[in-house]
């Protein structure tokens, strides 16, 4: 089996798996780190999005390989005790119903956030668009990406 | 419908307690077996008959500190009552909802009753029982208190867990738990007027905000325990097949795989002696697998060779289709309700409406796939996992294991979307025999491919409905259900328009199939709201008459008092009405602004709900839902607000997209690829109102959910001119568009 070093939430991880592991299952199966959610596997629900580089991925979709080397943030990483600006905004809202999508969402929108601080509705709706919410919270989530907007420095 | 009444009918050996809490405090909860009797007959959301109900208890924990933790006794499936039903007790106790502490509580029977999430009804059948258990906790800290300072209780007040006498002195509820757990628990403890609320009608977050936005672990996909494996399951390919033979040389020369063999014998004696689970329960064995991890589960899995059989028919939608047509042509039905001579009076009206409505199957698309965790040894069953039915599990796994329904350990986990499809634990059930086979502690994950092809659907339905008018009035109804695998139960076949039109009538036929069927959120008024309230308006126009106005004058006609299968309240849906055509501007909107109307009863609550189309490129598109709703008091507004919302959303997605079609007894479809749930894009802007009425709760997980299809499909034909007879809409594209010459004109 071969040997991996990832960089998870800014600390190193040494991670021995199967080298077609997807990282949404090394992250939560072999790291414990299970905000990351699964929902479909074929990256069309994006309940298992992360940053990779900053940038919202499905990990269900990316291996071991794909990620060599980058630097990957989950929902545990966000910030240290839950008070990054979506996060806060998610609260403010109190967006989740069953919540299980809503890790997935929030790592969507504050990637989208970070590299466009002062989006349209539209632009809001095309960069969430990928995340599926079976509650369909979805009228909370447009209010709450709009204030993340807001408070975002 | 008081709210603020005493409760007469508690009996003292109802209550129980227990005061030799480890470390102190005062452990309170009551049993409302007999207390909590609805007025209802049966609520025909869930399949009243193969759930349980024993004893329910409110647990409310009270440490020497004053700190207050309160156990949730039902399921937490999304619908927020861990939240919600904590509000209700702690209103009652009197403690500052800031110093609460709210707890998932386990199964169980001796303390608990009706621990289930279905038919919108955690609330309601609560609301009695869960005021009284905090009002009792209050009285006898307050008696407490009075027996120290040596005053009579009446001369004392509480606020927020503060209990303060004459003489301006003060003792907290952690100051006197000891004592008061020592007390008699009274009895017709007065509760409070709804003018006293502090906590009910206050925006309340969810009580897991915390641990949902910074992902901590929660849901049954979330629990580990020491020497857990996994466990992936190869199930029958199609409905109807059987296992034959298997090859799992090259699986299990696989990494990380623990073992692999098959279950399903201890499933099948079981089924065979409780014909009731036999509906939830594949006649073939299945090859499970036990990995390490998820990922070496679900990969060797997919490389065993299996040899199926197809023991019984292969079906199709296609079958499906002409069958339930046939039924509908058909005379073999039971008649659910019949009033009048509705043949007599069709054969004698003026004008005759006749229309039929068709619904597909559809998968329960729940985020979080099935899955369970199952650890079953010589000296305990412990089960952890996602369930709507933790009572009625546990009892089938009993039986299952041959095991004593008191060795079982059964926790909930918060559950990813419930929708109905975790009131069958048939997932549960193959993890407690996994587990036994394995003797190891077991989690069985579902792959979503594996959660869409062997769900428990919403099944195929088609209704048709046919109305007479005679003199200007309607004179007659007759409604007809074909549907596959069961029909409409309970009330529903006496919810609006029964007792509204002179003859009437419901008539339901239905055809057994090898494709598992089940309750989805709001069954049968999910799709039958639509056809209804769509036939009214086309009614309506062919009479000539108002569309709100018809309605209107229907619910004159009903007399509740008369009938007590009439469970819905003319003057409350006259109310939502009211409000509804206020809200939305109903008959003020610019030109280019099309709405839809509906009122619906359903789970005891009453809603009106007006869709708003425009045309955009030739094309109608949804822009807003009003949505008005009367469910009594509302406990907590800010989580009832997002359940309307969802459940309106949940109702358009569903209507226009959702279908699950079946070739060769397979689903065509086994994920999101190829299944379309609604995304943000297509979810218009939902504005909710609720009635202030003060009356006691009813239900809200459901009923915002059948009124919706309905509310866009009157929209839709208002904005192209097309009715819309069969759901999902967008299966017919050519339907919603708007004709070319009016683009032009």
């Amino acid at each position: 089996m071969p040997t991996y070093q990832i960089n998870v939430n800014g600390a190193s991880q040494t991670v021995d798996v199967a080298e077609d592991t997807p990282v949404l299952w090394v992250l939560r199966d072999h790291l414990d780190l299970v905000g990351t959610k699964y929902g479909c596997g074929i990256g069309q629900c994006g309940a298992c999005t992360i940053h990779v580089d900053g940038t919202a991925m499905r990990s269900c979709s990316l291996t071991l390989a794909q990620i060599d080397g980058k630097s990957i943030t989950t929902i545990e990483g966000l910030s240290e005790d839950g008070t990054h600006p979506v996060q806060q905004a998610w609260k403010e809202v109190d967006v989740p119903q069953c919540g299980y999508c809503q890790a997935g969402q929030i790592m969507t929108a504050s990637a989208f956030l970070a590299k466009n601080p002062n989006p349209s509705e539209e632009d809001i709706e095309n960069a969430m668009n990928g995340n599926i919410c079976r509650c369909a919270t979805y009228t909370r989530i447009r209010k709450a990406v709009q204030i993340a907007a807001e408070n975002m420095d | 419908m008081s709210t603020n009444n005493t409760f007469n009918t508690l009996n003292r050996r109802a209550f129980l307690r227990n005061s030799s809490l480890a470390g102190g405090g005062l452990l309170i909860g009551f049993n409302l077996f007999q207390a909590c009797k609805p007025k209802v007959i049966a609520e025909p959301a869930i399949d009243l008959a193969t759930l349980d109900y024993n004893d329910f208890n409110a647990f409310i924990k009270i440490a020497d500190n004053g700190a207050v933790t309160i156990f949730s006794p039902n399921p937490e499936v999304g619908q927020g009552v861990k939240t919600s039903m904590p509000m209700i007790i702690a209103e009652e106790l009197d403690v500052a909802w800031d110093n609460v502490y709210v707890e998932q509580g386990i199964l169980d029977t001796n303390n608990y009753t009706r621990q289930v999430a279905g038919g919108s009804q955690s609330i309601r059948f609560g609301w009695d029982a869960l005021r009284q258990t905090g009002a009792a906790a209050k009285q006898m800290l307050v008696s407490a208190a009075a027996a120290r300072w040596g005053v009579d209780p009446s001369e004392c007040t509480v606020s927020e867990g503060i209990i303060t006498n004459a003489a301006g002195e003060t003792l907290g509820y952690g100051d006197v738990v000891q004592d008061a757990a020592q007390l008699e628990v009274p009895e017709n403890v007065p509760l409070k007027k709804t003018s006293e609320y502090k906590i009910m009608g206050k925006d309340t977050p969810n009580v897991d905000i915390d641990k949902i936005v910074t992902g901590k672990s929660l849901y049954g996909m979330d629990y580990k325990a020491e020497g857990m494996v996994y466990a992936s399951v190869l199930r029958p390919p199609a409905f109807g097949q059987k296992l034959v033979s298997y090859d799992d040389s090259a699986a299990r020369a696989m990494h990380g795989v623990v073992d692999i063999f098959t279950i399903g014998e201890k499933l099948r004696s079981m089924a065979e002696e409780n014909p009731g689970v036999t509906g939830i329960i594949s006649d073939s064995d299945k090859v499970v697998v036990l990995a390490n991890s998820t990922w070496e589960a679900m990969k060797a899995k997919n490389a065993i060779k299996a040899e199926w059989e197809q023991a019984t028919k292969a079906e199709s939608t296609e079958e499906h289709d002409k069958i339930l047509t046939n039924l509908l042509d058909g005379n073999k039905f039971e008649t659910l309700r019949s009033d009048g001579n509705v043949k007599k009076a069709l054969a004698e009206a003026d004008q005759v409406l006749e229309r039929t409505y068709e619904s597909p199957f559809l998968p329960h698309s729940c985020m979080e796939p099935m899955n369970f965790f199952a650890d079953i040894t010589d000296e305990k069953v412990h089960l952890v996992g996602p369930i709507q039915t933790p009572e009625r599990t546990a009892g089938m796994v009993s039986q299952l294991l041959g095991r004593e329904v008191d060795d079982i350990h059964l926790e909930m986990t918060r559950i990813g979307g419930g929708f109905g499809r975790r009131l069958y634990g048939n997932f549960a059930l193959e993890a407690a025999e996994i587990s036994d086979k394995a003797k190891k502690p077991v989690k069985l994950v579902f792959s979503r491919e594996e959660d869409m092809e062997d769900g428990i659907y919403r099944m195929s339905i088609k209704y048709r409905i046919k109305a007479g008018v005679k003199d200007g009035k309607v004179t007659a109804y007759h409604l007809k259900e074909a549907a596959v695998n069961s029909n409409m139960y309970g009330l529903v076949p006496n919810f609006f328009p029964a007792g509204a039109i002179e003859n009437y009538q419901v008539d339901t036929a239905k055809y057994d199939s090898n494709i598992t069927t089940g309750a989805w959120r709001a069954p049968y008024t999910n799709f039958l709201a639509y056809a209804e309230q769509s036939f009214f308006d086309e009614l309506a126009e062919l009479m000539e008459v108002d569309k709100i106005q018809l309605r209107l004058d229907l619910l004159d006609n009903v007399k509740p008092d008369e009938d007590e299968r009439i469970q819905y309240s003319p003057e409350r849906m006259k109310e939502v009405i009211k409000v509804a055509v206020e809200k939305s501007g109903w008959g003020n909107k610019p030109e280019h602004v099309h709405q839809g109307f509906v009122n619906y009863y359903c789970h005891n609550t009453h809603v009106a709900e007006v869709a708003d189309v425009e045309i955009e490129n030739g094309e109608p598109v949804l822009k807003k839902i009003t949505c008005v709703v009367d469910c009594g008091i509302v406990v907590n507004p800010i989580g009832a607000k997002n359940l309307v919302e969802g459940g309106v959303l949940d109702g358009i997605g569903h209507s226009l997209f959702g279908e699950l079609a079946f070739k060769d007894g397979k689903p065509t479809a086994n994920n999101f690829d190829r299944y379309r749930l609604l995304r943000i894009k297509e979810a218009p802007i939902v504005e909710t109102h609720f009635i202030d009425n003060g009356l006691s709760p009813t239900g809200l997980g459901e009923p915002a959910l059948p009124p919706a299809a309905g509310a866009v499909a009157n929209a839709f034909k208002s904005a192209t001119g097309n009715r819309l007879y069969k759901q999902p809409f967008t299966k017919t594209p050519e339907l919603l568009k708007v004709p070319e010459k009016e683009i032009i004109g």
